[in-house]
């Protein structure tokens, strides 16, 4: 017998031979779907501006999409280059004085270019306001590939008002489960040496929040 | 049910499983009452767990009270997982399907040996001797870094506190926290001698410690051709894979090299993609504390591209068939290795994780840990194991999925007297015991099992000596009789305000 038919064999014998003693019922939902405010409601924002600041990052609200390239520009003061997916709205570096590399146009980066780039920008597809979290769909255009996030030491994400909602369920249902996704909440942490803890390990030591709208 | 009540099987082939001894770390060399007597003498072990336990508790408090539907979340979960080990065959099925339609290759171990050894397989076949890793209670179950070291192939933790236990060539202490037994002075010195290329001034500063470890593992991660890691969760309706992690270590591995190869036990498949609303908002506030953990990956067979361009899943019973065919024990299997139980209990936060031998420590190890691997006689370290509780019922409360791990502490007290060659008197109480405790009712049957333990321990309010396994225990020090009220009265009376 193969390992795959002796491993399901077993298991139908063992769940037969284990079956609950009172039949199953259907898996209770009463939990929450919704939160308290709605999805791009003014409640939503003002929970996920202190819920990210929480975890140490920034936040900084703008008006209106004309407003984005000025914040971006404060914001990549110290870097010297960034790269961007190519599918982001150029507009929002219109004010930024560094080196721009742009992932896919005219080539993919390899990983020691993104290493030796000091920021990434991207947008974001949804963001949780009671956990703070933002999440990043790598079939997005103007999110990019996981690796562009994860390898420059510096993270500015952009976060559009209507994306943002309440709650998990919320989010996981604006969500395709195929594309690559990646849920954010605060830069990379640790808390392994007696629980103090570092921000920064290995993904970007500095995540920065621009919520627009 | 004991292991010894399985139905005898018509195709021996197909008879659910315990894990094969001989391979992996599922059992320690010595019962878990030798081993606490000497963690109960490391006072720095016992301080560092007690101030580790104590702040994440209330972490976790923190959080937990600001869900207003934390009861209902827990209700789903537990239900979820119940659903899942009725329809576990079908499930990892349709998961196979998916995972393949997407572009993965699922492979099937019967044991810890067979998934080293397709693990090593595939690391082979990708022209690698090094891999890097993220954290995973699979892999440690299964010892896969001895076995690669074994073929020729290097492994490299990469999460912080598996590396500073790699470095010291030490065991993890805690399925969250693995190196919590180690201060900063000697992760330093740990980080100074195993380094090669360590700044020499390095200090015992945490944030100076992780920035090394930062450095140490930079190179890797951006040459690695092949990685490793466990799942959190596997949903069988879209084949999507998750880690749920802090350091980034987790998306370094799962995003940078060109082959993933993911080892799960077949337990931690969910039905569907909305199952995870559940999951990843019980996990994260249960085990860190946190509202979410900083990164959760998802992904799904291989996306051109983006990420890894051959993964490999690899589903493993290891015991997993023998735990499932029990049917009361199989809730151990619901388990989502928060770590909430361990954290909340005395006897962990005394003893610390290395007395219970296996990979799995504290409450809820003290039952799986036995149930995985059954109970060969008197002499098994594991049978020693579900008696290292007090059933204060603690555990319970704090487990996201409600399993209801008391009960099960019961019933592998009475497998493990059950594999006693010759039965004493006080196995024929234990086995009466067993039936009053795992009726309906069960901290009402507690109670009443404590009242009779208060007339064992007579005037002084004290036994000296307990029924074996736990005669070993008690030959170290006394324990007291259980009181009048029960522990988690007691808590409540006198701790107001803090968690049991
Ligand atoms: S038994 Fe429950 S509390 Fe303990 S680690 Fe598993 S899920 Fe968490």
């Amino acid at each position: 017998m193969s390992a795959r038919e002796e491993v399901l064999a077993r298991l139908r014998t063992a769940r037969d031979a284990g079956a609950p003693r009172t039949p199953l019922g259907d898996v209770p939902r009463d939990y929450r779907r919704r939160g308290e405010h709605d999805p791009g409601s003014e409640g939503a924002l003002v929970q996920l501006v202190e819920r990210v600041e929480d975890y140490r990052a920034t936040v900084t609200r703008v008006a209106g999409p004309d407003d984005v390239a000025t914040v971006v520009a404060r914001l990549l003061e110290d870097a010297s280059s960034v790269v961007v997916p190519s599918g982001m709205d150029r507009a929002w570096l219109a004010a930024a004085g560094v080196r721009v590399l742009v992932d896919g146009e005219p080539d993919v980066l390899d990983v020691a270019a993104l290493d030796a780039v000091d920021a990434v920008v991207t947008g974001a597809a949804v963001a949780v306001a009671e956990t703070g979290t933002l999440v990043l769909d790598a079939a997005a255009p103007d999110q990019g590939r996981r690796a562009l996030t994860l390898v420059p030491d510096h993270h500015v994400c952009v976060v559009r008002a209507a994306d943002v909602v309440g709650t998990v369920p919320e989010a996981l249902a604006r969500l395709d489960p195929v594309h690559p996704l990646t849920f954010v909440s605060g830069p990379s942490a640790t808390s392994d040496i007696e629980l103090d803890r570092v921000e920064g390990v290995h993904g970007p030591r500095r995540l920065d929040v621009v919520l627009v709208g | 049910m004991s292991t010894t009540d399985l139905p005898t099987p018509v195709l021996r082939g197909a008879a659910p499983a315990h894990a094969p001894a001989g391979t992996g770390h599922l059992r320690g060399t010595r019962s878990f009452p030798a081993e606490a007597r000497d963690a109960l003498q490391d006072t720095q072990l016992r301080r560092n767990l007690g101030k580790a336990t104590g702040v994440i508790r209330a972490k976790r408090q923190a959080v937990v009270d600001e869900v207003p539907d934390w009861e209902e979340l827990r209700l789903a979960g537990s239900a979820i997982k119940a659903d899942v080990m009725a329809r576990l065959p079908e499930l990892l099925e349709q998961l196979e399907a998916n995972v393949v339609a997407r572009g993965g290759t699922v492979h099937w171990a019967r044991d810890a040996e067979e998934a080293n050894a397709t693990v090593l397989r595939l690391v082979r076949e990708a022209g690698a001797d090094e891999v890097v890793k993220v954290k995973s209670m699979a892999t440690q179950e299964t010892g896969l870094n001895e076995a690669l070291e074994a073929g020729g192939v290097a492994a490299l933790e990469t999460d912080l506190a598996e590396l500073i236990v790699q470095l010291g060539h030490d065991r993890p202490s805690h399925i969250l926290v693995p190196a919590i037994h180690r201060n900063r002075a000697e992760i330093r010195e740990i980080f100074l001698r195993e380094m090669p290329d360590v700044d020499p001034d390095l200090t015992d500063e945490p944030r100076r410690l992780a920035m090394a470890a930062r450095a140490h593992l930079r190179r890797k991660f951006l040459s690695a051709k092949v990685a490793v890691s466990g799942a959190n969760f596997a949903v069988a309706d879209s084949g999507t894979l998750s880690v749920v992690e802090s350091e980034g270590n987790g998306r370094m591995c799962l995003t940078l090299p060109e082959t993933l190869i993911t080892v799960m036990g077949v337990e931690k498949v969910v039905p569907t993609w909305f199952d995870l609303e559940v999951f990843l908002q019980l996990l994260p506030r249960s085990s860190t504390g946190e509202r979410m953990n900083p990164y959760t990956s998802t992904w799904t067979g291989v996306t051109p591209g983006d990420g890894p361009q051959a993964f490999h899943l690899v589903l493993m019973d290891n015991g997993r068939s023998g735990v499932l065919a029990d049917p009361d024990g199989r809730a151990a299997l619901h388990c989502i290795r928060c770590s909430a139980c361990l954290n909340v209990c005395p006897v962990y936060e005394r003893a610390g994780g290395h007395a219970y031998g296996s990979v799995y420590p504290g409450p809820i190890g003290a039952v799986l840990s036995p149930l995985l691997t059954g109970i060969s006689g008197e002499d098994d370290p594991n049978a020693s194991l579900p008696y290292a509780s007090s059933l204060c019922g603690a555990c319970f409360d704090a487990c996201p999925v409600r399993i209801d791990i008391p009960n099960l502490l019961v019933q592998q007290r009475a497998a493990s007297v059950e594999s006693h060659r010759r039965p004493t008197g006080q196995d024929v109480a234990m086995r009466a015991a067993r039936v009053a405790m795992t009726s309906p009712g069960r901290f009402t049957a507690a109670e009443k099992a404590m009242s009779l333990g208060r007339v064992l321990g007579g005037r002084s309010g004290r036994i000296t000596a307990l029924p074996w396994p736990a005669s070993r225990w008690t030959a170290s020090r006394d324990v007291p009789a259980p009181p009048k009220e029960t522990a988690r009265e007691w808590f409540a009376r006198t701790r107001p305000g803090q968690e049991r």
